[in-house]
């Protein structure tokens, strides 16, 4: 049985101004982590600011943990936890002052020391906000999110900016969060960390989800996989493409190098790797080329995702 | 509750839920009161300025405060000044920045209800006014200060005007930009102390411009605090009819255009 939805988006239309932010959007997302991919500007920001209720929907209906969150916020508010964008501290507060301040406004906390040691805040528990790097700004914003032990977490481009160590902390809590029954909402312009995180990615552009489903499935649907591998030139490509399934194409594409394109599984490489055998050629660079979430965006929008 | 992995038991396992009440209303009036204790212009304005404008008129006779020692004129409109320089310009300037660097909007996601984030804000002021009142009152006793009249009355005279004040900077910092609430309330503040009956007395202005100024909140509030402290009068009607009028409408006025983000 699939769990109830954490959040349910239903033809969320949302104004500034004249311009359209989000324009009939539909989104479920059920227990897990759930990644909202798109560039900047589709809407990702406004559609999870939405479901925090800091947006009144123009109209469609959102609903979270099955509240309203305008409506019923009271209810809400102590159940998700909220990681802006940026800011959120006072400016004159101390790291470990501010996610203590908020602690405070829970039932049950997280273990306030435990957490500064685990997203390494420990040596900037006593420096001012200002003074904090990026990266240690964006992990107490993080800190501030799960500290009251929420249900479901909103994480606004949680990486943004920061360096590789710093992202795969990062990772890893939101790993730890989804393992110990956390639900998390992401959203991200980093194909990689919707590959690596979620269990279930929506595609947003112009305001509207394009695709959604696991990122395996986003993979998988209708794109082809790349096969290439390098061998003495001129070998019979007629040969090899009889070896082969019939969806299958292949080519020399520059002298000694090949590329078969189609249906890449365990099957295909060991044909290709037993034709090689019998025509006495050692493929000497073989590589698999899976289809990314980054191809699979560029295939649909005709954009490039990283801006 | 269901969850992707079955019970959940971990560290981060869910256990949500909003503090009682009163302890986070405290937990926040405790955090604005240190923040605003810690800000070095905040206490240039609410503590030392007011010191330094007590001891100073007081000893050096630069303007003429009519008959009577000058520090039984001077400490009522003093304490006005410190309740304006907290409630309306401490207050603007630190809540604009609130606003400006998104504290406002990450609290209100929080399980703090926003009455209770505003319940704090003035328990911060009404905290940093008391801190205020005791410093003043014991340097201006120093100067030889002999106050009159009943403190329950000078008492109802600092809550209109920390109401009207608070509705006033609120209004401010709720739909100006930060910088541009940095500089009007320091400008507000400056111009209130040359014209507010603070430190000049109001008879000097000429009568049109003093029948306006009388109307002003720290006029009325400095008017006030002078009729009771210096010649121990009842309760003034008046001022604190002008400090409710401007606490209504500034409290309203914010409680409609204030701008969360």
């Amino acid at each position: 049985m699939r769990s109830e939805p954490v959040v349910q988006v239903q033809a969320l239309v949302k104004r500034y101004g004249t311009k359209t932010a989000v324009d009939g959007l539909d989104l479920v997302a059920r227990a897990g982590v759930t990644a909202v991919l798109g560039p900047n500007g589709a809407g990702k920001t406004t559609t999870v600011e939405t479901c925090e209720g800091y947006r009144r929907p123009d109209s469609g209906t959102v609903r979270v943990l099955g509240l309203d969150p305008v409506g019923q916020s009271r209810e809400l508010r102590p159940r998700i936890g909220v990681m802006l964008q940026s800011g959120g501290v006072y400016s004159g507060a101390r790291a470990d002052e501010m996610l203590r301040h908020v602690a405070k406004l829970h039932a049950h906390p997280l273990d306030v020391d435990a957490l500064i040691e685990r997203l390494g805040l420990g040596s900037c528990g006593r420096t001012g906000y200002r003074r904090l790097s990026g990266g240690q700004q964006q992990r107490l914003a993080l800190a501030m999110a799960v500290v009251g032990r929420p249900e479901l977490v909103f994480l606004d481009e949680p990486t943004a900016g920061l360096d590789p160590q710093a992202r795969r902390a990062t990772w890893d809590l939101v790993r730890d969060l989804r393992g110990d029954g956390v639900s998390v909402i992401l959203t991200t312009h980093y194909m990689e960390e919707a590959e690596q995180l979620a269990d279930d990615v929506a595609i947003i552009d112009a305001g509207r989800v394009i695709a959604q489903g696991s990122p395996e499935e986003l993979c998988r649907g209708g794109a082809e996989n790349t096969l290439r591998f390098t061998g003495r030139p001129g070998l019979d490509i007629g040969s090899l493409l009889k070896a082969l399934p019939a969806d299958c194409t292949a080519a020399e594409l520059t002298p000694g190098a090949y590329r078969v394109v189609g249906k890449v599984d365990p099957q295909l490489l060991a044909t290709v790797t037993s034709w090689c055998a019998q025509h006495g050629v050692m493929p000497d660079r073989i590589s698999v080329e899976r289809h990314t979430l980054e191809d699979v965006f560029l295939e649909l929008t005709g954009k490039e995702l990283r801006s | 509750m269901t969850t992707a992995t079955g019970p959940a038991t971990g560290t981060y396992a869910p256990k949500p839920g909003a503090a009682p009440l009163p302890r986070m209303i405290t937990a926040q009036a405790v955090l604005e009161t240190r923040m605003l204790l810690r800000n070095g212009e905040q206490l240039l304005l609410t503590a030392v300025i007011p010191t330094l404008l007590l001891v100073l008129f007081s000893s050096v006779d630069i303007v003429d405060t009519g008959a009577g020692k000058s520090v039984d004129f001077l400490t009522p409109g003093i304490l006005a000044l410190a309740v304006m320089s907290t409630a309306f310009t401490g207050q603007a300037i630190a809540t604009g920045f609130e606003r400006r660097y998104g504290v406002l909007k990450r609290l209100a996601s929080s399980p703090l209800p926003r009455w209770g984030l505003m319940t704090a804000k003035t328990a911060s002021v009404l905290v940093t006014e008391v801190l205020q009142v005791i410093l003043l009152t014991a340097i201006a006793l120093a100067l030889g200060w002999s106050p009159h009249g009943n403190p329950l009355a000078v008492l109802l005279l600092l809550v209109l005007g920390t109401a009207a004040f608070s509705g006033l900077g609120l209004l401010m910092a709720g739909t100006l930009k930060a910088e541009a609430t940095l500089a009007a309330a320091n400008l507000v503040f400056l111009l209130l102390l040359m014209g507010g009956g603070v430190i000049v007395p109001l008879d000097k202005f000429p009568a049109g411009a003093r029948s306006v100024l009388e109307l002003l909140p720290v006029s009325a509030l400095s008017d006030g605090l002078r009729a009771v402290l210096r010649h121990g009068a009842g309760l003034p009607w008046g001022d604190c009819g002008i400090l409710a009028v401007w606490a209504v409408v500034g409290l309203a006025a914010a409680g409609k255009f204030f701008r969360w983000e």
